[in-house]
């Protein structure tokens, strides 16, 4: 069996994204900067994509701009914000301890530069506190950067509440959506959200491109200085095939949203249940507010790797925030966020089933990741040191 | 382009001498949780040779595969020959590990001498014996 069980990393593009794409392969060759009708023709096909895009997260289309994918947006949209701060000499950005590093580490370097970061803390369900958000703003806040939706634990912040609580203190909201868009419903009027980054492989459209949503009158820096594209805010060849493919899939996507997110929630909840069977398992983030295929768990006594490639064995792809997926010594910043000692941390797991898959496939996980635990703890020396009570259980 | 190379993935995906020794001469346990490894390795030991050798291991493939094969190179093995296992000759009996994963073999190496030592701090008058038994060679 086969089952790719790992959405939240990457999606495989969707017939639909591929058929959009493949013209722009083809017979629409030219570069949309060509004045000639071949040009022309690739131009249309942006335009068109622009317009559809736009419409779905309810913008206009000259506020999306398309980037080579969803670190280059939030870096675009991060980085213009401070420009327009610094400005008026507002040198204060507030974020959330459980980004993405494409903003945590956009955000250190502004720290290197002189500004002063307010990182959220989140509470153990994964969930920042509005009140806390309003504590912390100040004079010279120039920017709140919040995520949609956590690509690790799935869980879904008080989006509305941040940009309403921003758009009174008149403080520039951003939110990466790249777990949200073409998963959850984004209205980017009626939650107040003034940029908004997005990544089309996360929505089975293509790995390298995305978009920014900036609304108007927000004067975005550009990253890469060339030509005039993307009306100078993003110099460069538009990757035309990619944008066609990202509009398609996404159309594609939210035409389908009530009913994958339907199937995806009775899939997950399924997981949820087997695997809280399993003995000193606890599920990380919160129960009700989290991403429709999402499902997060950590396990005592084992080490996430053996895990995954015990279950890479067994056919199913998932993915870990133990340290040593990661290439570093520590486990995922937002396991140890959320009150997860770093013992319990390396044992993590992370599913994120598609919505085709089966419930055999579902049960066939369950059993699977059950028998791979049970072997790890079979020769783990903390799981012996926690059955003798050596060590306390912590989960 | 795979992880590991195929001996790691063998040892890993079948350790050898996985277990416990309830009797053991010498017990070593080296990491700790924060950091994600523990090894925990048990030795017989007779007439001054490793007669048998167990371990359990908290960690990732590559730790799990440093484990089975360190205790692979020190089984039958006098005791003298194991205090000079270096984590280098573990890694390359598994075919190399990425550099990032080079610590697992360390922490074999150091798991097995620490069951050395706890040996020899059970058995002080071995050490002395030894000692001289090295210089012979
Ligand atoms: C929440 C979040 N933000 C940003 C990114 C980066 O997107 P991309 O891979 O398109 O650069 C990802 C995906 O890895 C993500 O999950």
């Amino acid at each position: 069996m086969k089952i790719y069980a790992d959405n939240a990393a990457t999606t495989r593009m969707s017939r639909t994204a591929i058929e959009a794409m493949l013209p722009c392969l083809d017979e629409i060759c030219g570069n949309p900067s060509s004045l000639y009708s071949e040009g022309q023709r690739a131009k249309e096909v942006i335009e068109t994509a622009r317009k559809e895009i736009a419409q779905i997260i309810n913008a206009d289309p000259k506020e999306i701009i398309f980037t080579s994918g969803g670190s280059e947006a939030d870096n675009q949209a991060i980085l213009s914000a401070a420009a327009i701060g610094q400005k008026s000499g507002k040198r204060h950005i507030i974020s959330s301890a459980i980004e993405h590093h494409a903003v945590l580490h956009t955000l250190n370097k502004l720290e290197k530069l002189g500004f002063e970061i307010t990182l959220l803390p989140v509470h153990e369900n994964g969930m920042i506190r509005p009140d806390e958000l309003k504590e912390a703003i100040r004079e010279d806040t120039c920017l709140v950067t919040v995520m949609f939706a956590n690509n690790e634990i799935g869980t879904i912040q008080p989006i509305k509440e941040i940009g309403e609580i921003c758009r009174a203190r008149k403080v520039l909201f951003h939110t990466d959506a790249v777990q949200a868009v073409g998963h959850l419903p984004v209205d980017v009027a009626e939650y107040h959200i003034d940029m908004l980054s997005a990544s089309a492989h996360k929505f089975h459209g293509a790995k390298g491109v995305g978009f920014l949503y900036a609304k108007k009158g927000i004067r975005l820096s550009s990253l890469i200085e060339g030509g005039a594209q993307e009306r100078g805010r993003r110099a460069g060849t538009e990757n035309v095939a990619g944008i066609a493919a990202m509009a398609a899939a996404l159309k594609e996507s939210i035409a389908n949203l009530d009913r994958n997110a339907a199937r995806l929630t009775a899939i997950r909840n399924r997981l949820i249940e087997g695997l809280s069977e399993i003995p000193h398992s606890a599920l990380n983030g919160d129960r009700e507010k989290r991403l429709p295929s999402n499902v997060s768990f950590c396990f005592e006594g084992i080490e996430g790797e053996s895990l995954l490639l015990l279950l890479d064995d067994k056919g199913i792809s998932a993915s870990s925030g133990s340290a040593c997926t990661s290439g570093s010594l520590d486990p995922s910043h937002v396991l140890l966020a959320i009150g997860r000692v770093h013992d319990v941390a390396h044992g993590s797991l992370r599913l994120t089933p598609g919505e085709d898959t089966t419930d055999e496939e579902v049960e066939y996980i369950i059993q699977a990741v059950k028998d791979v635990v049970q072997y790890l703890r079979s020769f783990s020396p903390v799981w012996r040191d926690l059955c003798s009570g050596k060590i306390k259980h912590i989960i | 382009m795979a992880l590991y190379s195929d001996k790691v993935m063998d040892h890993f995906r079948h350790p050898r001498n996985v277990g416990v020794i309830e009797d053991a001469d010498g017990v070593g346990e080296v990491g700790n949780a924060k950091c994600g490894d523990i090894m925990k390795m048990y030795l017989k030991i007779d007439d001054d040779t490793i007669t048998d050798v167990k371990f359990e291991t908290f960690g990732c493939g590559s730790a799990i595969a440093s484990s089975s094969m360190a205790t692979e190179l020190i089984k039958g093995k006098p005791v003298s020959e194991a205090m000079t296992l270096t984590n280098k000759a573990v890694a390359e009996a598994l075919d190399g590990l990425p550099d990032y994963k080079m610590h697992c073999s360390v922490l074999a190496e150091e798991a097995i001498r620490n069951a050395l030592e706890d040996y020899y701090t059970r058995h002080p008058e071995k050490r002395g014996e030894n000692a001289e038994a090295s210089i012979e060679d």
